[in-house]
């Protein structure tokens, strides 16, 4: 059937299952808007930024495991959409953004409004194309959204130039890609599996990392079956928070800068480290050469780019993290390692990382606490980037998989409320909170607008302390207490609510937080509370840039630092 | 970290880009590209790429597998240990006159090079050989006045029995359906 590629565009996101679109239209990709209302099946949600368009596309594919898809103009448009491209780039999350692009006569020519978005965006892309005729559009749909959600999951970019949205060629919609070169591993190597069976039925101290890989493949049920059947404790990455339940027996919380005092010890006393999905990043290894020092490590990860990178790997096993799980599992003992748990245990208890000061001030770890309270651990938590983000991986429980949402490996600041729009449009019956800083909400605040157009039902709850907190709490303890361009003023936030048509409450005293919590949820639309919270309070435990992980140190106000005592541990003999 | 010479063999699709694909991936970590050669294939609308880096082995190995992961890109392998056989063009254009334009000659004989052009004031010769024997070469004709040098840089390949490219005979089903990944 002949149709114009802006059809064939649209076509193929409706083959390919496409709710939701997050865009920005403008001169280049107006054909590609004008065909839009052909197909009511496909939502489009006019953000006010293109970066919120790929925050949205990214939160919402994350919340849903499908493919967000975003679309932005030629230059400007397309280059706004560069930091969310790399956010979900770093972050292994599927995308397919579509950008317009002068006609094919003016490429190349510094035309108005023309960057070379491929270009750009190589780096940063798992792949990218430039479409030169409409009759290639099927195909190249057909591996955008293969490409974007096989294997280790990432960013497409199809730019599409003006004409070519408008020229008529034959729609047909291939079933199958022909990327005879793209073959991800999913299927571990056997031989490998049993090694990793071996290793881990001779450990006498071993510890799972577990990553974001476990949310993609959906390993969670896999993942607690190894836990429970071998008792191996687990420990998460930032973004592996919500890959198992944190309130099960096992589970120690997350590792890294900001991890658990008792999970980076239990890393460096292990002496086998089952990493999985995890690509071992420097905010969670902390020093390389201080990391897990006693201990072989195995490490399972669909990338084979990423095994041996940052750290030295033992046992490596190429594959999806569900389907080498099941293999492992069938092979792992059934065994019990009482005295590596009660270690575990008595660190934990010696170590509370969690405890929340009395008195009056409103912390801000208290507001986060709260939180997990009203919302009895059940809804999505999307943060921005900065203290709020540590104190949300924290402070709530997250029982449910995949319910934190947050920006990792970019660490982008403003990621948080175009996120969550994404998430709660993509899983509409869960409660979405966007937990932000002052810092981070403003630097895209201006998509409140769109949820209050699109009336997307989020909860926003921004802990201002009016510093950039995450750079202040670093000047403090490393730059001599000199506060540079870090103290920050901002708007009364309720009143931006407000004149966005939108409800909010202001709170500041500890009292009023639980009754705010509940105004919010108790409302069916969106809602705003700007929680005044204690300025200069610190993110802890934390390990200092260039320690290792048993080097973190604890709330100087709780009492003593923690002292590394694996020291005396015996490297691993297995 | 030690450095070593490194040569890289890639068989990637031909399409607009791959190379720059290919090429970001060494200038984002910093190494310098020694040498490349781009030519086609003996599969159809397939390329072969060679590539001389200097780098550390563990470094190298890295880009490697990033290579690996472009999506045009078929298999990259480092071939550097193995026995292969490398060679690069060059074409040299020295001044010559008719007084000294014999001695040339007899130094392009020795080297089994070939004179291509000759003009009043010069010639051209073309060299084939691994890199010390074009740099033997330019430092034999260097005496003459050299006026302009180009080099393909090198290409490799490995001696004897299975490339280091698997060459798929038929084009492999592709597992859109099979492969998908489970879901929660």
């Amino acid at each position: 059937m002949k149709m114009t590629g802006a059809q064939m565009i649209c076509e193929s996101l409706v083959k390919e299952g496409v709710e939701v679109i997050f865009g920005i239209l403008g001169g280049a990709i107006l054909p590609l808007y004008d065909a839009l209302p052909q197909y009511p099946q496909l939502r489009h949600i006019l953000v006010r930024h293109e970066q919120g368009a790929a925050h949205a596309a990214d939160g919402y594919a994350r919340a849903t495991g499908k493919v967000g898809v975003c679309f932005a103009t030629s230059g400007p448009g397309a280059t706004n959409l560069v930091t969310g491209i790399a956010n979900a780039h770093l972050d292994s999350s599927p995308m397919v953004a579509v950008t317009g692009q002068v006609a094919r006569p003016f490429i190349g020519k510094d035309a108005f409004q023309e960057v070379d978005i491929t270009g750009i965006t190589l780096p940063i892309t798992k792949h990218n194309y430039l479409v030169m005729d409409a009759a290639s559009i099927p195909e190249t749909m057909k591996e955008a959204f293969y490409l974007a959600g096989t294997g280790r999951p990432g960013p497409v970019l199809i730019d599409l130039p003006r004409d070519v949205q408008q020229e008529q060629a034959e729609f047909n919609y291939p079933d199958r890609t022909n990327l005879p070169q793209y073959k991800p591993t999913l299927q571990g190597h056997p031989a490998q599996i049993k090694k990793a069976a071996k290793l881990i039925n001779e450990a006498q101290r071993p510890l799972i990392i577990a990553g974001r890989g476990i949310i993609i493949s959906g390993a969670y049920a896999e993942l607690k079956e190894l836990v429970e059947k071998a008792q191996v404790p687990v420990v998460t990455t930032l973004l592996g928070t919500s890959c198992f339940p944190e309130s099960h027996a096992l589970s120690y919380g997350m590792i890294g800068m900001h991890g658990m005092a008792y999970a980076n010890l239990a890393v460096d006393a292990a002496d086998l480290i089952i990493a999985l999905g995890m690509r071992f990043d420097d905010r969670a290894t902390a020093k390389v050469s201080g990391f897990a020092p006693h201990a072989h490590i195995i490490h399972i990860d669909i990338d084979p780019a990423e095994i041996g990178k940052n750290v030295h790997v033992d046992m490596p096993i190429v594959g999806d993290a569900k389907l080498v799980l099941k293999e492992l599992n069938k092979l792992v003992d059934k065994t019990k390692h009482i005295d590596w748990v009660r270690k575990l245990d008595e660190w934990r208890k010696d170590h509370p990382s969690l405890i929340i000061r009395g008195g009056q001030s409103l912390l801000p770890q208290y507001v986060v606490r709260q939180i997990y309270e009203v919302t009895n651990g059940e809804a999505i938590i999307v943060t921005g980037v900065g203290q709020h983000q540590m104190w949300a991986a924290q402070h709530y429980w997250y029982d449910k998989p995949n319910t934190f949402i947050s920006s990792g490996g970019l660490g982008t600041m403003g990621f948080g409320l175009p996120a969550a729009i994404g998430a709660k449009v993509g899983c509409p019956d869960s409660t979405v909170w966007c937990i932000d800083g002052d810092g981070s909400f403003q630097m895209t605040i201006q998509e409140l607008a769109t949820i209050a157009q699109e009336k997307v039902a989020v909860k926003i709850a921004i802990l201002r302390n009016s510093y950039l907190g995450m750079v202040r709490q670093w000047q403090e303890l490393f730059y001599g207490k000199r506060y540079v361009a870090t103290p920050l003023s901002s708007p009364d936030f309720v009143k931006i609510a407000e004149a966005y048509g939108l409800p909010g409450l202001r709170v500041k005293r500890r009292e009023e937080v639980a009754p705010a919590i509940q105004k919010a949820m108790a409302e069916p639309g969106p809602f705003l509370i700007d929680f005044i919270v204690e300025p200069e309070e610190n993110v802890y435990p934390m390990v200092p840039p260039g320690a290792a992980l048993a080097e973190v140190l604890e709330e100087p106000r709780k009492g003593a630092k923690a002292v590394k005592d694996s020291a005396k541990l015996p490297v691993s003999n297995i | 970290m030690a450095t070593t010479k490194h040569i890289l063999v890639a068989l990637v699709k031909d399409k607009p880009g791959v190379l720059n694909r290919m090429a970001s991936l060494f200038r984002r970590r910093g190494f310098n590209i020694e040498s490349i050669a781009v030519g086609q294939s003996e599969v159809p609308n397939m390329s072969r790429m060679t590539f001389v880096v200097n780098g550390a082995a563990t470094m190298v190995e890295q880009v490697r597998k990033q290579l690996d992961k472009v999506v045009e890109t078929v298999k990259v392998s480092d071939i550097t240990g193995d026995n292969v056989v490398a060679r690069e063009l060059a074409f040299i254009k020295v001044k010559a006159n008719s007084a000294n334009r014999s001695e040339i000659i007899q130094i392009v004989d020795i080297f089994r090079a070939n004179i291509v052009d000759v003009a009043p004031d010069s010639v051209i010769i073309e060299a084939t050989g691994d890199e010390e024997k074009i740099n033997s070469l330019l430092n034999l004709v260097r005496g003459f006045g050299i006026k302009e040098i180009a080099r393909t840089g090198r290409i490799a390949m490995t001696r004897g029995g299975k490339g280091p490219l698997p060459v798929q005979k038929k084009p492999p089903r592709t597992l859109a359906k099979k492969q998908k990944r489970p879901t929660k």
